[in-house]
């Protein structure tokens, strides 16, 4: 028997806002509904790893909702890539041996309007657009004119992104916006920050997401194979250091160091890959991470998604849950709600918007500061 | 040519004045790997050597490497504005507000040489009297020559 390691529980709630909630009664009802899903309890998780990214301790305070078992518990926080951190964290324990039964959960609980970077630099007066802007869609609309100025990427193609995602979001009963937004709708909304609209930014939501992971040998004994997602690689990057990345945040390194690393654990390839869950917290973000996640060569995201490879019914679709910008996208959260996605595929459980076929998925979340984490998976 | 007033405070921990009262931006230069970064640092990001890195005074001039034009942004903040990543001659890259070009992105190539100008924040920001920031400005029409 191999020392692998399975999902074999893993759920999501429909992300939203929810202002009587607390980050843990969030967590709280997603852990539940992942053990639902592979017919356990608390009392069979062994250890808890708990992403979010406001306040600390949340995955005990989640255990007062279902359960103080005792157990050890890790809370993580790494930005955008939180719940994937605590995924991996998971795993990781039940690779080395230490337990053969995990519970990984990730929530937040989010304020409203645009994030903000803290004023950590003690100037006397704030610097956000005094010093150009380091807020997020500002950062990412930087991503998508850095490709604009190596390829020649067009506004119309980031704003393309948006109109797919919102299609494919139609076909999920869980994003929180399920809405197709034509292409002159996106081009024509609100201009946040060029080449940036209103309609290709995510939006800032309440959600949480879990699963229950396993060793080999516990889920055969269990019984639960038959549904069990195999984890075949996971990667995890900090931003090494870039030219310019201390003063124009580089999305791009850190992604392809966490893509190679899971790559080469998998010791598979990109073209291996049946469909994608990638970091799309803005429309601009997701032409450079076909390059990043070698979908295609460089330079050639703008003709890939041009070409229809990248839509449900495409060679290789990305975001058919509607991506974040149609679920939103609750910090901690996100990283195992794209981990729920592709298990949904790989299970043959997605629905109307199934990818036929699907063996390999991937799945990526990046968060500025920077940590890029990176998983492959495929069905048992 | 710098307009500011003669008292205002730099509001970039990364601004110095200097004795003729000129303000400018501050590096750091690895003697290991050459690397110049804007700010104060102790020891390399790029190759980690330690104590081998000194203060530098950054160039005046540069080229546009990149840009957003930011149309919503927080209270206090003037809208719409164009937000640069520039390489400066010598070293260094700086993030700041470019100033005297149009806000279209038809009207902003990248690699446009600028020159670095310092001016009152309140150009910028509401509550911007009395301090002074880095702004960019097209090379071929700043007061200042290279
Ligand atoms: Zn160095």
């Amino acid at each position: 028997m191999s020392n692998d390691v399975y999902i074999v529980g893993i759920d999501m709630i429909r992300f939203g806002r929810f202002d009587d909630a607390k980050p843990e009664t969030l967590a709280a009802q997603a852990a539940l509904m992942a053990l639902d899903d592979c017919g356990k309890t608390i009392h069979d998780i062994q250890a808890i790893y708990a992403g979010t990214c406001n306040g600390t301790m949340m995955g005990q305070r989640m255990l007062h909702y279902i359960g103080q078992t005792g157990v050890p518990v890790v809370n993580v926080t790494n930005a955008c890539a939180t719940g994937a951190t605590a995924f991996r964290e998971a795993y990781i324990a039940i690779k080395a041996g230490i337990y053969d039964t995990c519970l990984a959960v990730g929530s937040e609980k989010m304020g409203k309007g645009m994030l903000v970077p803290k004023n950590s630099g003690g100037t006397p007066i704030p610097t956000e657009g005094l010093t150009g802007s380091g807020v997020m869609p500002a950062v990412f609309a930087q991503m998508g004119m850095e490709h604009t100025r190596k390829f020649g990427t067009t506004f119309e193609q980031f704003a393309r992104v948006s109109e797919k995602n919102h299609k494919h979001s139609t076909l999920n009963p869980k994003a929180m916006y399920q809405k197709e937004t034509p292409l002159e709708m996106v081009m024509e909304a609100e201009m946040i920050a060029y080449p940036l609209t209103k309609l290709m930014c995510s939006v800032n939501v309440d959600g949480s997401a879990a699963a229950v992971l396993m060793s080999e040998k516990k889920a055969r004994e269990a019984g639960l194979m038959n549904r069990a997602v195999r984890v075949r690689g996971s990667g995890l990057a900090s931003d090494p250091f870039t030219e310019r990345n201390l003063v124009m945040q580089d999305i791009n390194t850190v992604t392809r160091l966490a893509a190679k690393q899971a790559y080469e654990m998998a010791g598979i390839g990109p073209e291996d890959v049946d469909l994608v869950e990638l970091h799309d917290c803005f429309a601009t973000a997701e032409i450079p991470h076909y390059e990043n996640l070698g979908l295609c060569a460089e330079g050639e995201g703008g003709s890939l998604l041009d070409s229809g490879a990248t839509r449900l019914g495409g060679k290789v679709p990305v975001n058919v849950s509607g991506g974040l910008l149609s679920k939103g996208h609750p910090l901690g959260a996100t990283g195992i709600a794209n981990i729920y996605e592709i298990s949904q595929h790989l299970r043959q459980e997605a629905g109307s918007r199934q990818v036929e076929g699907a063996k390999v998925g991937l799945t990526h979340v990046v968060g500025l500061g920077s940590a890029s984490a990176v998983h492959l998976f495929e069905k048992a | 040519m710098n307009d500011g007033p003669n008292d205002a405070r730099p509001v970039a921990p990364y601004t110095a004045i200097d004795k003729t009262g000129a303000p400018y931006l501050i590096g750091s230069r690895c003697s290991a790997c050459s690397a110049t970064h804007l700010g104060y640092f102790e020891n390399c990001p790029k190759c980690g050597v330690r104590g081998e890195v000194s203060e530098v005074r950054l160039g005046d001039h540069g080229v546009l490497y990149n840009f957003t034009i930011v149309h919503r942004s927080l209270p206090g903040v003037k809208v719409p504005f164009i937000s640069a990543t520039v390489d400066l001659d010598g070293g260094g890259t700086v993030r700041g507000n470019l100033l005297e070009v149009e806000p279209d992105p038809a009207k902003i190539p990248f690699g446009m040489p600028v020159n670095v100008q310092f001016r009152s924040a309140s150009i910028a920001v509401e509550n911007g009297d009395g301090y002074i920031a880095h702004f960019f400005v097209p090379a071929d029409r700043g007061a200042r020559a290279r």
